[in-house]
Parts: C-alpha cells; sequence; structure tokens
C-alpha cells in the first residue's frame, strides 16, 4: 500500500511525475494547471531525484524540450492548458512523426479561443484526432479522479516508452484543481545514462566509436520512404487499438439505457445513474478511458444490447461521433452537452436521459 | 632495359599530411557548388574529432538548407522544427550535462521563426554553441527575402529590392544576443578564404572548449554566400559578400569572455 495522501489533480501529475522516475518537466505557466510546475518547483526534485524543470518562454519551446529530451532518450513531459496545447501542435506532430516518446497533460479549459479557465472537454477532437499535421494519433488517456491522474502519469510514460509515441493525458479544470484522497506509487529511480542507452538503442545520446550515428528527424524527402513512415505508424496505431484499449463499466450488467461519457462527464453520470436508478430507471455507465485508442468494440457490444444511449460530454458533441461509428443506428444515440465551462448537474443528466432517450 | 625498382608502400599513416575527417560521412553533399556550408560542417567535424569529444556530442540541425546536415555529419543528431533548434538544445543540454550539443542554424530559423527561442536560450545562459550560417536570404525555399536581407538587396520576395519602410531593417542578431549576460563568447566569421576559414575553425575550438567551463553560450555566426539565391557565381557571390555584406556584419569578434569587444576587428582580406 502507497502512501496516502489529500491533493489536487494538478499536484498528483506533478508527484507522480516525480516518482515515476521522470528525467525533465518542461512547461509555461498557463490556468487551470500552472499547479503542476508550482509544486515541482517548491518540491524541488533536482535534488530528490535529479530530475530537471525548467520554466520555458513558450509553450512551443516546452514541446520542443520535450522533443529534444524524448530524442535522447530521456524520460519527458509537459503540461498545459487547451490555449498552450493548440501552441504545441507542431512539437507533438513531430514527435509522432520521429516516433518519440513522451507525455503531454492538457488541463482542459473552455475555448474556443481565449475562451474560459472554467473546465471543459471541448479539445477531444483535437486529442484522439491528430491536432497537428499529418496523419497520426496520440494515445490519449482520460482520468476521471486525482487517483487516475496520479496513476495515468506512470501509465502514460510506459506506453509512450512501449510504442515510441506522445501520450496525452486529457484531464479538465475540474479535476486539475479538485482535491481528492490519492495513493501514491512508491518512488521509481530514475534510469541511470547507461540503462537509457542500452533500453533506447534509437535514441541521439552520443555515438561511441562502435556504431553508427543516430538521427532523429520526421523528414523524408523521397515519398515512397515517406509512405512506409506513415505505413508503419498505421500499423503501431492498429496494434494499440488492439492491446491497450481501456474502459470502465458500471452498473451496466441490467442496464436498459446507459450513459457514454469520460472523464469528469463521467464522474457526473456516475451520480446521475444513481439518481435515476432511485427512480426506477436502469441505467447504467460505460466510460472510455482511453480515448485513441477507442474502446469501439466494447462499447458495440453493450449499446447493441440497451434500448438507448446517451453520451454526455463538456462539449457540443464530439466523442458521439465515435460512439455512433462503433454503435451504428440501431440504437437510439443522443448526445447532451454543456460547454464554455458549464459543469453539467447529475439531476439535469437524468432530465436529459428521460427527455431525450425515454420519452424520446 | 628496364630498371628493377622495389615497391614501396607509402600510405603509412606516419606519411599522411591532410585526410578528410572520418567525422564526415562519405557521400555526396546536397549543397550547392560554392556554397559555404560544406567548409563550416567540415571545420566543425575537424574540431569535434581534433577534441576527441565526438562521442560525447550531440547536434541539433534546422530547417533550410542545412535541414539534411545530420545526413552529413557522422555523429548523433536531432532534427528540430523550423526555428526551435535552441529549445531542443536546451533540453538535451539540460538532460545530458556532460555531453556536447550545438545548434546549427541559418538566418531564417535562428533569427526570424526561432527569434524567442534563440533569445530565450541566450538570455538562460545554456551551456551550448550556437553556429549560426548567416547568408541573407532563405536559400532552401527558393532564395526569399530573410530577416538578415540587406536594404535594397534583391530577393524573390523583394524583387524590386529590400525596401524598408515596408519590409522593415535587416536584424542584426548577433549584436543583440551579445547583449544578453547568459552569452559568453560572441564572434562573426566567414569561410571564403582559407585565411577566414582557420578563424572560423578557430572558433568553433573556441566554442567548444568553453562548453567545458560551463560558462554559458557560445554563439559562432559565419557570414556565407548563396549564389544561387542571390543569382551570382560563387566567385561573383565572394565579391558581392565581401562589398556588401560585411559592411554590415562586420567580421571579427563581439563578445569575449562576457565582455563586449569595443572596437571591431576589420574584415581580414587573405
Amino acid at each position: 500500500m502507497g502512501e496516502l495522501r489529500l491533493m489536487k489533480g494538478n499536484e498528483a501529475i506533478a508527484e507522480a511525475a516525480i516518482r515515476a522516475g521522470c528525467d525533465g518537466y518542461f512547461g509555461y505557466p498557463i490556468t487551470p494547471q500552472s499547479e503542476v510546475m508550482e509544486y515541482l518547483m517548491a518540491e524541488k526534485p533536482f535534488e530528490r531525484t535529479g530530475m530537471v524543470v525548467l520554466q520555458a518562454e513558450s509553450e512551443t519551446a516546452s514541446i520542443n524540450m520535450v522533443y529534444g529530451g524524448a530524442g535522447t532518450g530521456k524520460m519527458v513531459m509537459t503540461s498545459s492548458s487547451s490555449p498552450g496545447i493548440s501552441l504545441m501542435q507542431e512539437g507533438i506532430s513531430y514527435m509522432a512523426g520521429a516516433e518519440l516518446p513522451g507525455l503531454i497533460v492538457n488541463v482542459v479549459r473552455g475555448g474556443p479561443g481565449l475562451g474560459t479557465i472554467q473546465p471543459s472537454q471541448a479539445d477531444y477532437f483535437q486529442a484522439v484526432k491528430g491536432g497537428g499535421h499529418g496523419d497520426y494519433h496520440m494515445l490519449v488517456l482520460a482520468p476521471a479522479s486525482v487517483q487516475e491522474m496520479c496513476d495515468h502519469v506512470k501509465l502514460g510514460f510506459d506506453l509512450a516508452f512501449k510504442y515510441r509515441t506522445p501520450v496525452m493525458i486529457l484531464s479538465d479544470g475540474a479535476i486539475g484543481q479538485m482535491m481528492e484522497k490519492v495513493v501514491l506509487f512508491d518512488q521509481i529511480p530514475r534510469r541511470t545514462d547507461e540503462q537509457i542507452i542500452e533500453q533506447c538503442p534509437w535514441a541521439s545520446n552520443g555515438r561511441p566509436a562502435s556504431r553508427d550515428h543516430h538521427i532523429i528527424t520526421s523528414l523524408d524527402l523521397d515519398p515512397a520512404g515517406q509512405e512506409r513512415v506513415n505505413l508503419k505508424l498505421q500499423a503501431k496505431y492498429k496494434t494499440m487499438e488492439e492491446n491497450e484499449t481501456r474502459y470502465e463499466e458500471i452498473n451496466c450488467e441490467d442496464a436498459e439505457y446507459i450513459f457514454v461519457a469520460f472523464g469528469l462527464a463521467a464522474r457526473i453520470c456516475q451520480k446521475a445513474t444513481d439518481l435515476a436508478r432511485a427512480k426506477g430507471i436502469k441505467v447504467g455507465l460505460f466510460r472510455p478511458i482511453t480515448l485513441f485508442p477507442f474502446p469501439a468494440q466494447e462499447v458495440a457490444f453493450i449499446g447493441n444490447r440497451v434500448k438507448g444511449i446517451l453520451v454526455v460530454e463538456m462539449n457540443a458533441g464530439q466523442m458521439i461521433e465515435d460512439v455512433k461509428l462503433s454503435v451504428g443506428c440501431r440504437v437510439k444515440i443522443e448526445h447532451y452537452g454543456r460547454f464554455g465551462g458549464i459543469i453539467p448537474s447529475p439531476d439535469e443528466v437524468v432530465r436529459a436521459l428521460e427527455k431525450q432517450i425515454i420519452g424520446g | 632495359m628496364e630498371e628493377q625498382f622495389e615497391k614501396i608502400e607509402i600510405r603509412k599513416p606516419e606519411n599522411i599530411v591532410y585526410k578528410k575527417t572520418d567525422l564526415l560521412v562519405d557521400r555526396p553533399l546536397s549543397y550547392c557548388p560554392g556554397c559555404g556550408h560544406g567548409t563550416v560542417h567540415r571545420m566543425l567535424m575537424e574540431v569535434l574529432e581534433e577534441m576527441n569529444i565526438y562521442e560525447k556530442t550531440i547536434g541539433v540541425s534546422p530547417v533550410g538548407c542545412s535541414v539534411l546536415a545530420y545526413d552529413f555529419l557522422n555523429i548523433d543528431m536531432i532534427g528540430a522544427a523550423h526555428g526551435r533548434a535552441p529549445a531542443v538544445a536546451t533540453a538535451v543540454k539540460r538532460l545530458w550535462p556532460d555531453h556536447f550539443v550545438f545548434t546549427y542554424q541559418g538566418d531564417g530559423d535562428l533569427a526570424a521563426i526561432g527569434t524567442a527561442e534563440t533569445i530565450h536560450a541566450c538570455n538562460r545562459g545554456e551551456n551550448f554553441t550556437i553556429i549560426f550560417i548567416n547568408n541573407g536570404i532563405y536559400g532552401m525555399t527558393g532564395g526569399q527575402m530573410a530577416p538578415t536581407t540587406l536594404p535594397g538587396m534583391r530577393s524573390s520576395t523583394s524583387p524590386y529590392g529590400r525596401d524598408v519602410p515596408t519590409m522593415g531593417h535587416p536584424l542584426k542578431i548577433t549584436e543583440l544576443v551579445a547583449q544578453l549576460p547568459g552569452v559568453h563568447f560572441v564572434t562573426r566569421q566567414a569561410v571564403h578564404t582559407p585565411g577566414n576559414v582557420r578563424k572560423t575553425k578557430k572558433a568553433l575550438r573556441k566554442a567548444f572548449e568553453l562548453q567545458k567551463e560551463n560558462k554559458g553560450v557560445a554563439f559562432v555566426e559565419v557570414v556565407s554566400n548563396c549564389n544561387s539565391g542571390w543569382k551570382m557565381t560563387p566567385v561573383q557571390a565572394n565579391k558581392w559578400m565581401e562589398e556588401h555584406m560585411f559592411p554590415f556584419y562586420p567580421l571579427g569578434d563581439i563578445k569575449v569572455d562576457g565582455k563586449l569587444v569595443e572596437k571591431k576587428e576589420m574584415v581580414d582580406k587573405e
């Protein structure tokens, strides 16, 4: 049993990074995620584990520092919120193209533009469909609690190195800011330089006389070569779809209706499920934990057993497209969303279920 | 009448007076004939070989003509996004502090799209070497106006010459970064004559020696020609560079041991 603490989601991200053996964090202040770097600077991981923490001049610089660190095989990360993540899209695309492992935390706020500083899930499309230029995906994890903020840091780094891919934790302003109890995993020692050189035989960290030079790049001017790069990436995404889909089902065994929701919306739907069941409505909750790869088969399996599906999101209807693609059109699928930083209440979610699905 | 000669093998290490460094990959360079990049590549690799630090050196290449520098430099390299090399190098050096790290960037990369990364890496006093090739033009994309294009100088996006009132002034970013306390050594060199090549190599050597002392940024600008972009022969381009580029971008040390040099060295014409 690890150490039990009461923490903000953003603080849990930071503490988990230190404990996961992260080598470097590079970030730029933006509400509502600034506690990540504030916690790190106060905690002095450069003394605790030797981890580098650097406040960069912009999100553009931050993600390119992550690109550089990852290119040498180090375990590196950044965090930001929506407008900052938009600035990082260039670097994320380069990381995907150069097949570099790294962790990017998006504590989402309402948009578009400068939007608001309140929680939102409006960056779903940006996170799961690519975001930057070119055909690529990140592996996207959607924590629904402070505990998962902590756990997904370690999981995210594991998956990033397993697949040599950028991984995003798609959180939101509420999970970042709210305090919950969290069980912290024990400190994992940072890898030594020798271990990194051994475990990352592709990385650019100094060419010994005994081997050819390593080149980290996303450029291949030969179209046939670039097509091969793309085919390799697509094969990798297929492997992720086969092996890495994660989801949770709550009260789905006897459900006549289901909510499909991720992150904070799933927490709200969990309460809404209890309220609805108290009224005699047999409703369950299907919560995708990986948004890419999306648990398509699993949501299709359960979706085709029920009378109707309400997709609840803090956006204008983004994940519902993946739910519809997965489930098909034999079942009624509706969306209920609040946006711009408004968090729906469990009561209004139940009313939406009654109006749009049961009574509709 | 045939004389009998004893065959003597003369290709012995003790007889070699010059050879291409093994740190240059044996393949044709992608640069135009007459371009300075190849010479700077060679000087850079000779310095790493002579200092015997190549095994602990990580280079960061830019976007621009030297985007493929990693194909020619036989050391571990990371190709950065356009302008981001100083950010990439910052992380590399911080995470591998006992390694030698350099960026190799052109004027569009370093002084336009990457200005913020350049200024802030310099201002933080990162302990790496910045090699800045300034030819006053975007060569790779076909000769467009660069931040360092001279007033009145023609390019494909300033076909009637750079009009300062509408297109702005050329940016002397080297003089600008020299003002920053995080920058320890700043020099401006050229590679169009053997004498200048030797001086450039000396400057590069000094820049890498300084990394051992963790003194902050060493910034080596090399004013180079772009005969293709300038639409001249290599000989014309070198002459034009001496007559127009050097008066605006005078050669010599600008900052030494963390102190600005009062009077700049005159152009050395050998």
